[in-house]
């Protein structure tokens, strides 16, 4: 039986009020009610903030590059299927450095769960726009504002018909635990963009601007129904829709390489009779 | 017309046309059916980068002895088009034979002009040249047959029957004609030998060596280091995957090695810049990963169906910081197995990345390799390590030698941490930093295991040299050759040649310097890069240098030009 502390408390590096702290719990409560162990599960992230969020928890960790944090989840998921791999980190790492690795991931839909700390801002470097701040967001490296268009990734995941498409926040701790549960649970790529302030470098986007505008999605909403779907991952404005937004069957990337139907890679030897058979082919 | 001065007893066959007219088909045929007949091969492909058209050349230097050079006088051209013969008819040595199509306005004697229309079919023109030249070089054709019917039988059913048909006609068409190159036809004991070019024996050591995970993105040469593992995916339990761009198939092979896989990424010079940043993270987070560069002529997009060793350098530096790493530099295709394996092992055992530094010469250059034995190949499992790991697990635990044991994350209940952060001996993130010196000695202590592992240069030639020929990589067999040449014409030449190019430790071959009357270094780039590592390590500066940076490969004909620039005496020797 899996229980809460078996995921530790660690002191963190993160200033006080801070959303991380709140995904941190979710994703600690997901995880025990998913019923898995610390030793069954691999957090990969890149760098930034969020990204320090493996090191508050006990688990396998693999915290590399900025940016780099999809390639290595799903070189891990290969080597062996078994890892429930989590991916954490910010707007900045996952969609600014790992741009491209996120469209390929969104095709690949391998069975990782990607949390997305958005913050909307870059908060490691002291404030500069991230791919997901608002057009027009003054910052000290933006003086005249923002002058690129915010990235929707929710639309971009929605319209790659990824495996799972949520979107939360870090002020409603239940439910961000129960999509991250439903993530884990979901067997494809998960994406699930929690909306969290940056208390430091944020003054636009703060827990009372997200409070005001998050809305459950309503109980009748058909994640299954694309269309639907592709409306509400429009919606970012007065009202931004939280919950599980998209979702479909789509077999597992690694479901599709036949060496992994007999098993994990990693454990194998190399078949000696059967690669000289092979070097025979070369005569 | 010219004299030839390489070794006795070979031949030179080129092969010319446009790329789409299937000479490459008919030259890996030749090369097959000369290997299965007991020849030794030396195979060069120049080839533009283009899929159709331009000018491309299959050339096969085969012989009954040793061979691992190509040579640039030509023995028999097989000219596919007009352009192979206004090309290449002034490379034809004294005896060379020349087969084209009777269209061609070229009147000689030593011209086999083919009535190719009477022969076959248009689709089938290549196979009545190989006809032919099997012909010329009095090979025998069921064997040749037998070759094609291999080469083509699982895709192209339909073609075995008209391939064959067309040899037949061909033979026919030459019957009783007298050639005047020697006979190649099948030896008595020919011993059975393996067809491998550079890249193929890269693929193979790494999947004997225990590799199971491979990442890539496209790029010539690099690419068919890929192709080799991929075709052998399925029945040997591999996954091989086509990453978004470099930076992601280095970082995902990472991925797979920290979860215990051992992995390899291939790429050529301008893909492994993009892994730079990768290979950093392997040294922080000391996972294992073997990086094989297939050079070709840089800067940027350079020269890509052509090759050089002009990446040295960015491998040895690429990466911030200071970790430890060893570079391999295979001379031939058997060295390409060998030195592959013992990457994959050092990277494993020393948890560092390992490289492995080809290029576009080597990757295509086949060759008659003896059989491995495979009884005796060990390969790499850090699931065994498991077993024998202490409570509380540290994955950089300070030890002696800087190796620390590994977990692996998954396989047991030991929680694997590693961050490309400064880190503790649990492998969470520290700014503490006294830890930090210790992890950096801890990173630097595996170098000093790295080096006692380094495979020493091979020394060929008498006790001391008068003239010693410094060389590395692929460029072996030409210089080999070359020296060979010089020692038959009474000139004590001798050739030091580097497998491995990093670390270098001077113990193994100072006293070859030393003993050496003049030095020599031999490198496929234009700024001499192995030779100002080599003063950098060891004091000796050789300033005689011949340096090609032409993108074609070396031969026994150019070093001995470029050493007549320094030695008028060897004129003798050349013309001999």
């Amino acid at each position: 039986m899996v229980r809460l502390e078996d995921y530790g408390e660690f002191e963190t590096a993160w200033c006080p009020g801070c959303g991380n702290f709140a995904i941190l719990k979710a994703l600690k409560q997901a995880l025990v009610a998913s019923g898995l162990g610390p030793h069954e599960v691999l957090m990969v992230s890149g760098i930034g903030q969020a990204a320090k969020t493996p090191h508050y928890i006990s688990a396998n960790v693999f915290n590399g590059l900025h940016g780099r944090t999809l390639p290595v989840a799903t070189g891990a998921k290969l080597a062996n299927p078994d890892l429930n791999v989590i991916v954490t980190s910010g707007d900045g790492c996952s969609y600014g450095e790992g741009g491209n690795h996120f469209l390929a991931a969104l095709r690949r839909n391998i069975d990782v769960t990607v949390l997305v700390h958005d913050n909307q801002i870059y908060g490691l470097t002291k404030g500069q726009c991230s791919p997901t701040s608002e057009e027009g967001h003054v910052t000290k490296a933006q003086p005249e504002g923002n002058r690129s268009m915010a990235f929707n990734p929710i639309a971009i995941a929605v319209a790659m018909k990824a495996g799972f498409v949520a979107r939360s926040f870090s002020g409603m701790t239940e439910h961000l635990a129960g999509v991250i549960q439903q993530g884990i649970s979901h067997k494809g790529l998960a994406l699930i963009d929690v909306l969290s302030p940056c208390v430091s470098f944020n003054k636009i986007n703060t827990h009372k601007w997200y409070k005001d505008r998050c809305c459950e999605l309503p109980e009748n909403y058909d994640p299954e129904d694309r269309e639907q779907a592709m409306l509400k991952a429009e919606e970012f404005g007065d009202k931004i829709p939280i919950g599980v937004i998209y979702r479909n069957d789509r077999p597992a990337f690694e479901r599709k390489f036949r060496t992994l139907d007999e098993g994990p890679l990693v454990g194998r030897k190399c078949d000696m009779n059967a690669f000289g058979k092979v070097l025979d082919r070369y005569t | 017309m010219r004299g030839s001065i390489v070794t006795e007893g070979s031949i030179n066959i080129l092969i010319g046309g446009e790329a789409g007219q299937g000479l490459v088909t008919i030259g890996e045929v030749l090369t097959r059916a000369l290997i299965r007949s007991g020849y030794h091969v030396c195979v060069t492909q120049s080839y533009m980068s283009r899929i159709r058209g331009g000018h491309n050349t299959f050339a096969i230097r085969a012989s009954m002895h040793d061979i691992d050079a190509p040579c640039e006088s030509v023995d028999l051209l097989v000219a596919l088009n007009a352009e192979t013969l206004s090309l290449h008819k002034d490379e034809m040595s004294d005896r060379g034979v020349i087969v084209t199509d009777e269209a061609h306005d070229i009147s000689d004697d030593d011209v086999i002009r083919v009535p190719f229309k009477d022969l076959a079919s248009k689709r089938y023109y290549n196979t009545a040249a190989l006809g032919i030249a099997g012909t010329v070089l009095g090979m025998d054709e069921e064997l040749i047959a037998q070759v094609l019917d291999a080469q083509f039988g699982r895709k192209h059913p339909e073609a075995i029957e008209e391939n064959r048909k067309v040899l037949r006609k061909s033979y026919e068409w030459r019957e009783g004609a007298a050639s005047p190159l020697p006979e190649f036809g099948k030896l008595k004991s020919a011993p059975v030998r393996l067809m491998l070019n550079g890249n193929q024996a890269i693929a193979l050591g790494a999947i004997s060596a225990g590799v199971k995970f491979a990442s890539y993105y496209p790029m010539t040469p690099g690419t068919s280091i890929i192709l080799g593992l991929v075709s052998h995916a399925s029945e040997l339990g591999l996954v091989v995957e086509q990453a978004e761009d470099e930076i992601a198939a280095i970082n995902m092979a990472l991925g797979a090695s920290y979860a215990g896989v051992p992995s390899i990424v291939a790429t050529s010079g301008g893909g492994f810049a993009l892994m730079v940043e990768g290979v950093s993270l392997a040294g922080m987070i000391e996972i294992p990963i073997v990086i094989a560069i297939a050079q070709r002529p840089g800067p940027a997009t350079g020269l890509p169906t052509r090759t050089e060793q002009g990446d040295l350098e960015l491998a040895l530096y690429a990466g911030h910081g200071e970790f430890p790493r060893a570079i391999y530099a295979p001379g031939n295709p058997e060295q390409c197995f060998h030195l592959t394996r013992k990457a994959v092992e050092v990277a494993n055992k020393y948890q560092s990345p390992v490289f492995i530094l080809t290029d576009q010469f080597l990757a295509d250059s086949f060759r008659a390799v003896d059989q491995f034995d495979t009884g005796g190949l060990s390969s790499v499992h850090p699931a065994d390590e498991i077993g024998g790991l202490q409570k509380p697990y540290k994955r950089f635990a300070l030890t002696g030698d800087g190796i620390s044991p590994r977990a692996l994350p998954g396989m047991s209940r030991h929680l694997v941490v590693v961050d490309s952060d400064e880190h503790d001996e649990e492998g969470h993130i520290t700014e503490d930093l006294a830890i930090r010196c210790q992890m950096v000695e801890k990173r630097l202590r595996k170098g000093e295991g790295i080096r006692s592992e380094v495979i020493p240069p091979d020394y060929d030639g008498e006790d001391e040299s008068d003239l010693l020929l410094v060389c590395w990589g692929s460029s072996l067999g030409a210089v080999k050759e070359t020296s060979q040449i010089l020692r038959n014409s009474g000139l004590k030449a001798g050739v030091l040649h580097f497998p491995q190019v990093w670390p270098l430790v001077p113990e193994q071959f100072r006293d070859t310097l030393d003993a050496a009357g003049d030095i020599v270094i031999i490198e496929g780039n234009a700024c001499g890069q192995f030779g100002k590592i080599l003063r950098a390590e060891t004091g000796i500066m050789i300033d005689k240098k011949i340096l090609r940076y032409d993108g074609l490969p070396f031969t026994p004909e150019y070093v001995i030009r470029e050493l007549q620039t320094y030695f008028p005496e060897i004129a003798e020797a050349g013309k001999e």
